[in-house]
């Protein structure tokens, strides 16, 4: 097919659960007038329509789980001007980098009747493990108004406007009373990037750190803090163990519970 | 005689990876192969040692498309596991989050997915060109799904604000009832869509489907209800897994699920419709009348009559809802603290249908074990039964629009793939075709 003149953009999915590429699906209102900025070439989920590389914008959703995704998504960077990862999965291996800390011979006897039928890696890790990123955009899900910001400036060349703050700033910003000071609630705010609005806080609940550890964070400042509000050494390896365990900053808080729980 | 291969590598507006393949020897269709190559994730094997209370937000994670059905799963089931029976306006709330699921995954697969098979286009994009207003109530109507979600769960893609037991936060009568005039604009949409697809030519087509759904007291099923067939099937959530048998086929990553002693079932719209068809709403009643939907609609490809008639139910009980609703004197209940394990099961109606979760949890609160069956997994055999007659009717088509129909047939069941590993790409082989 002739190329139009409009930036092509692929939308690539790997190991995930959708919601980060549907996240494109839900912007209602920008969705058409996009489609109109950029050729949609690529985009399994929403598209019959192929169109060939190369792509001069690459959404990526996903994690590298298997061989065969581990030498596509090196195809995928080939075709690719600027290749941007979206999500946890894509960014920290997501939920299913749990297995990283497990025995994933274990995992597939205990889903699978037959495990030799499933092709699958040890361990579940991000898009940059594998190819240079050009940017990556974080969350689980991502926020809607972060990805179009990303989309354009893209498109634009420049580099996105995505804070780098914590969720606690957020929760200033919207004037929400701190659940760890008013209510003892275990919150990782103080520790987490700032990107969802600072939703769970709002809604009287800790922030369960769905977007990964912000820049520079202080985690065993905080884990003090959670101990005082009750968390055991399993609650508290638990609560950085979840949508970005494997974010550096993350594992070494929930290894060092480990390791502290289990004594010198 | 001639063998040929028909394959499609990579399906798509399917939600998730998958593939198909078939078999042709002569006249005589050997094999059907609906493969998925979506990555095992895992999920059954990490939980264990996971706190109850991380269950709704974990298996949230399976499927970015219908989260609330993941998260409400596993609350009943772990309420049931705890003896806990939650009821009064927080089971309203539940119904009227499910709502909001229905009407933005319903929505989404009805204008963004299937729509374009009908009027011929690749996709909802090049759909609205020609169809501006069509595509635009679509989204609209997708946005008030989305919306209600975003009230009570915080955000539309895994919501944050439930938990076993009921919510974080309840929402005012003030903030829902502000939220009226967005479902009142819905509902013209809604009626509007229904009249639009009934309107659609469908091929010939009728099935023989074992028809398995929730049935409730009293309403349209989403939380709760036996589980019920239309050849006489009456059991409880915990007779499930004696039921229905879950096992491993080599060519895909995803479980199949049989009925034992019969075989393949349907789960979804067109199995909730002709079972609980006396349940819906006024107007979605009286508009299923209208627009001529019969009692039980046995043509895969009407399936998209019986979505649309399921968003104007969702609509129409979300109002009725949020009419009714006085916020709970707490938003949640308490689990109580047993000094022993425990153990429970739960079935809620997934946009796609049923959607089995049970777990059990030791006295520390930590899960033992658990156990997912997603409907897309109980459908993949009855898929690939629908394959197999449409391939033995249009043996005589040419490859491109054989492998259209049969896209076009897996569709129809809206699969959802992300949900099914623990599904799908078309591979259709005739042999000696020359592919």
């Amino acid at each position: 097919m002739p190329r139009t003149g409009r930036p092509r953009l692929g939308v690539f999915k790997f190991a995930s659960c959708d919601g980060c590429q549907l996240t494109l699906l839900d912007c209602e209102d920008e969705l058409l007038p996009l489609a109109g900025a950029v050729e949609i070439a690529n985009f399994h989920e929403a598209t019959s329509a192929e169109l060939d590389g190369p792509y001069d914008l690459s959404l990526v959703e996903g994690s590298i789980t298997t061989p065969d995704d581990a030498r596509r998504i090196r195809e995928v960077r080939a075709e690719s001007r600027v290749l941007v990862t979206i999500g946890a999965c894509a960014t920290a291996g997501g939920i299913q980098a749990l297995r990283n800390f497990a025995d994933v011979d274990e995992f597939r006897r205990l889903v699978y009747a037959r495990p030799e039928y499933i092709a699958t890696l040890a361990t579940s890790t991000a898009i940059r493990d594998h190819v240079p990123v050009d940017f990556e955009l974080r969350g689980c899900p991502i926020n809607k108004a972060q990805l179009l910001e990303v989309i354009l400036a893209s498109l634009d060349g420049r580099i996105p406007n995505v804070p780098t703050e914590s969720v606690c700033v957020e929760c200033k910003r919207r004037g929400t009373v701190c659940v760890i000071v008013a209510h003892g609630t275990p919150c990782l705010g103080p520790v987490t990037l700032t990107g969802c609005g600072a939703i769970c806080p709002a809604f009287h609940r800790g922030c369960y750190g769905c977007f990964g550890p912000m820049d520079t964070p202080n985690t065993p400042s905080l884990v003090g803090r959670l101990t005082e509000l009750g968390l055991d050494a399993g609650g508290v390896e638990r609560i950085f163990r979840t949508f970005n365990a494997t974010a550096p900053a993350f594992r070494a808080a929930s290894e060092a519970a480990r390791a502290g729980a289990k004594g010198p | 005689m001639t063998d040929r291969t028909i394959a499609v590598d990579y399906l798509a507006r399917v939600e998730g990876e998958g593939a198909l393949t078939v078999r042709i020897h002569g006249r005589t269709v050997e094999d059907v192969q609906l493969r998925i190559f979506e990555p095992p994730r895992f999920f059954e094997a990490f939980l264990r040692g996971r706190g109850y209370a991380e269950a709704p937000d974990i298996t949230a994670r399976i499927c970015g498309i219908c989260p609330v059905a993941y998260q409400m799963s596993a609350c009943h089931a772990m309420e049931r596991a705890y003896g806990v029976r939650v009821d009064g306006a927080i089971r309203e709330l539940r119904r009227l989050l499910y709502c909001g699921e229905w009407i933005e995954s319903h929505a989404l697969h009805l204008y963004l997915l299937h729509l374009p098979d009908f009027l011929g286009y690749p996709d909802a994009v090049r759909l609205a060109k020609d169809h501006p207003r069509e595509v635009a109530d679509g989204l609209a109507l997708k946005k008030v799904g989305n919306a209600l979600m975003q009230l009570l769960g915080g955000r539309e893609i895994h919501p944050i604000n439930v938990r076993v037991g009921g919510f974080y936060r309840a929402p005012s009568r003030e903030e829902l009832a502000a939220f009226r005039p967005q479902l009142e604009a819905a509902l013209p949409l809604a009626e509007a869509t229904v009249r639009l697809v009934a309107g659609l030519d469908f091929p010939a087509v009728e099935e023989d489907y074992e028809f398995v759904s929730l049935r409730a007291e009293d309403e349209y099923p989403m939380n709760e209800g036996a589980v019920v067939s239309n050849r006489g099937l009456r059991i409880s959530a915990d007779a499930f897994e004696r039921e229905f048998e879950e096992f491993q086929v080599p060519h895909s990553h995803a479980l199949q699920s049989v009925h034992r002693g019969s075989g393949s079932y349907l789960v979804g719209p067109l199995a909730r419709y002709a079972l609980n068809r006396d349940r819906l709403s006024p107007r979605a009643t009286a508009l299923a009348r209208e627009v001529g939907l019969p009692e039980s609609v046995r043509n895969p490809f009407q399936s998209i009559v019986v979505r649309a008639v399921e968003i104007l139910y969702a609509v129409e009980e979300a109002l009725r809802i949020l009419d009714a609703y006085v916020p709970p004197p707490t938003a949640s209940v308490p689990m109580p603290v047993p000094d022993h394990p425990v153990s429970g099961c739960a079935i809620t109606e997934a946009p796609r249908g049923m959607l089995y979760h049970r777990y059990r949890v030791g006295a520390t609160g930590l899960i033992e074990d658990a156990k997912i069956v997603a409907p897309t997994s109980q459908n993949q055999k009855r898929i690939e039964d629908d394959l197999r007659h449409l391939v033995e009717r249009s043996l005589d088509l040419e490859r491109a629009p054989l492998t259209d129909a049969c896209e076009r047939a897996i569709r129809n069941h809206d699969p959802c793939i992300s949900c099914a590993t623990h599904f799908l790409s078309l591979d259709l082989k005739r042999e000696g075709d020359g592919a």
